[in-house]
C-alpha cells in the first residue's frame, strides 16, 4: 500500500497542478490577512473563499486524476496486489497531495497571522471537506469509465452541494415559513457536507446566527461544543461512505 | 496447470463466453485463436482476474483464483493494448514493477538486452512507437520468471527479428517447463511457437487438440491451413 501511496505522490508531483493550487491558496489567504485589519473579519472572507473552491479544486482534480492514473491502475492489476490496496492507494496519494496542498496553502498563513482555536477549527474543517470532496470525486470516477461523463457528474455534484442545495434549503422554508421546522432543518443540514464545514467554523467563531437559521438551530439545541463535534461526526460519515460504495465498485469492476 | 470449468461472461446483453471449459498444462504453449469478437481476450482477462467472470470457475494449480490476488505472482501478463504511466520513462516502468512484485527470483533481463531497450530506456512512453512499447511490454512480462506466461498479440507491431527474439524467448521458457499462452491473428507466426491449439468462435471453444493432432486430422501442415479447413468444415457441415 506503501508503495502505491508513493508512486501515486510522484505522480501528482509531476504534473504540477497541486503546486499551483497551494501557491493560489497562500496568495488569496495571505493577501486577505493583509488586506484586512481585523482578523475575524478576514476570517469570515477566507472561508468563504475556502468553501467554494476547496470542494471545486478536490473534486475536479481527483476526478481527472483518476482517469489520468488509469494506465497506471491496469498495470497495476496484473501485479500480484490486491484490487483493494490499488483503489485505496490511488485515494490516499490524492488526498494526500490536497491536503498537504490546503496544509500549506492555508494553514500556515491561518496559523501565522491568527494562530486562534478558530484558525485551527477552520484547518480541521478544510481538510474534512477536502477528503469528503476526494471521496466524492471517487465514486464518480468509479460509475464509467467515460472522462468527460465522470467529470460531468463531478461538476454537477459540486454544484448541487454548492449552490442548488441552498436554493432548495430556501424554498422550503419558505413554503413551510408557518411550521416549526427547526429540527426538520437540522435533519437537513446533514445531507451537505459544505454546510457541515461552515457550521464547524461559524460555530467556534460565535457568530452562528450570521449564517441565518441553520447556524442559529445549531447553536441553540445543541450548543457551540456539542455542534461542533456533531458536524465534525457526520462530515466524517461523508468521508466514509462515497469511498466505501466507490471501492465495492472498482472491487467488482471488469477493466 | 490452468483449469478452465465452464466460465460464462456476459457485457451487457451480449454472451462472450458461454461455458468455457479448458485444461492447460505446464510445458506447453497454448495458441487461443478465434475471429474478433470471440471472447479470446475476456478469457485471458479472466485468469488474469481483470474480469469476473459471471459463473464457473479458474483454478491455478488446483486452486480458484476468482477473487483472489497472491497467484499473480506465477503470471506474468503482456496486455494487447500496452498502456503505460505516459510521463514515466521505460526504467521507471520497470524500476516501480520490481519493487511493486518483491520477486523472489532472479530477474531475466533477456529481453531486456536482445530488444535494445537500453538504447531509450530514459525517454518517456508517449515518444515511443508502437513496437518500443510493445518491448517494453515483453520485457515486463517475462522479467519476474513466472510460471505461467499470458501473451495477448505478442507480435502485433513488432518487427520480424523482434519478433524472431520472442519466439525463440517464448520457446526457451517453454522447454524450461512453463505455461504459455498466446493469442493472435498472424497465425504463421505460431507455428513455431506452439503445441497447442484452442479454437473459440462466439464464445463456444471449437477445437482443443495439439497441434500434431490437427495437422493429422486436417492433413495440412500449416496452422493457418488447418484452421481454415477446420472452418470450411464447420460451414458445410
Amino acid at each position: 500500500m506503501l508503495k502505491i501511496i508513493k508512486y501515486v505522490l510522484l505522480d501528482i508531483i509531476r504534473s504540477r497542478t497541486v503546486i499551483g493550487y497551494t501557491l493560489f491558496l497562500l496568495l488569496t489567504s495571505w493577501g486577505i490577512f493583509l488586506l484586512d485589519d481585523s482578523t475575524s473579519k478576514s476570517l469570515i472572507s477566507l472561508v468563504n473563499i475556502i468553501l467554494v473552491v476547496l470542494p471545486l479544486v478536490s473534486i475536479i482534480f481527483s476526478t481527472i486524476h483518476f482517469y489520468n492514473s488509469y494506465e497506471f491502475i491496469e498495470l497495476m492489476l496484473a501485479q500480484p496486489v490486491k484490487r483493494a490496496t490499488i483503489f485505496t492507494g490511488s485515494y490516499i496519494g490524492a488526498a494526500l497531495a490536497l491536503c498537504l496542498a490546503y496544509l500549506v496553502g492555508a494553514g500556515i498563513p491561518l496559523m501565522i497571522f491568527d494562530g486562534s482555536a478558530t484558525a485551527v477549527t477552520m484547518i480541521a474543517s478544510g481538510l474534512m471537506i477536502t477528503l469528503v470532496f476526494v471521496s466524492l470525486a471517487y465514486l464518480a470516477a468509479s460509475l464509467t469509465r467515460d472522462k468527460a461523463k465522470g467529470t460531468g457528474i463531478a461538476i454537477l455534484t459540486w454544484f448541487f452541494f454548492a449552490v442548488i442545495y441552498d436554493a432548495l434549503l430556501l424554498l422550503l422554508l419558505f413554503l413551510f415559513a408557518d411550521y416549526p421546522v427547526e429540527n426538520f432543518l437540522l435533519g437537513i443540514t446533514f445531507l451537505n457536507p459544505v454546510d457541515l464545514a461552515r457550521l464547524m467554523v461559524l460555530l467556534k467563531m460565535d457568530v452562528a446566527a450570521l449564517m441565518g437559521m441553520t447556524g442559529a438551530v445549531y447553536s441553540e439545541l445543541l450548543g457551540s461544543l456539542k455542534g461542533m463535534l456533531v458536524a465534525g461526526l457526520v462530515s466524517l460519515v461523508w468521508v466514509v461512505w462515497p469511498f466505501l460504495l466507490s471501492l465495492r465498485i472498482f472491487n467488482k469492476k471488469d477493466i | 496447470m490452468i483449469q478452465i470449468e465452464e466460465v460464462k461472461k456476459k457485457f451487457g446483453r451480449l454472451q462472450v463466453l458461454k461455458g468455457i471449459s479448458v485444461l492447460m498444462r505446464p510445458s506447453a504453449a497454448y495458441a487461443l485463436i478465434g475471429p474478433n469478437g470471440s471472447g479470446k481476450t475476456t478469457l485471458l482477462k479472466s485468469v488474469l482476474g481483470l474480469v469476473r467472470p459471471d459463473s464457473g470457475d479458474i483454478q491455478l494449480n488446483g486452486q480458484s483464483i476468482l477473487g483472489q490476488w497472491q497467484y499473480r505472482q506465477l503470471i506474468g501478463y503482456m496486455a494487447q493494448i500496452s498502456r503505460y504511466p505516459e510521463n514515466m520513462t521505460p526504467v521507471q516502468i520497470i524500476n516501480m514493477v520490481k519493487d511493486i512484485r518483491q520477486s523472489q527470483h532472479q530477474y531475466d533481463m533477456e529481453l531486456f538486452e536482445e530488444f535494445k531497450i537500453k538504447k531509450f530506456e530514459n525517454k518517456p512512453m508517449h515518444s515511443l512507437s508502437g513496437g518500443m512499447r510493445q518491448k517494453v511490454n515483453a520485457c515486463l512480462a517475462f522479467m519476474f520468471q513466472p510460471a505461467v506466461i499470458i501473451l495477448d498479440e505478442p507480435t502485433a507491431g513488432l518487427d520480424p527479428l523482434s519478433t524472431e527474439i520472442l519466439k525463440e524467448k517464448i520457446n526457451g521458457i517453454r522447454q524450461k517447463g512453463k505455461l504459455v499462452i498466446i493469442t493472435s491473428h498472424i497465425l504463421s507466426d505460431l507455428d513455431e511457437m506452439i503445441t497447442h491449439v484452442i479454437y473459440l468462435n462466439e464464445g463456444n471453444k471449437i477445437i482443443d487438440s495439439t497441434l500434431e493432432q490437427l495437422h493429422d486430422r486436417t492433413k495440412t501442415e500449416k496452422l493457418s491451413h488447418a484452421i481454415a479447413s477446420i472452418m470450411n468444415e464447420e460451414n458445410n457441415a
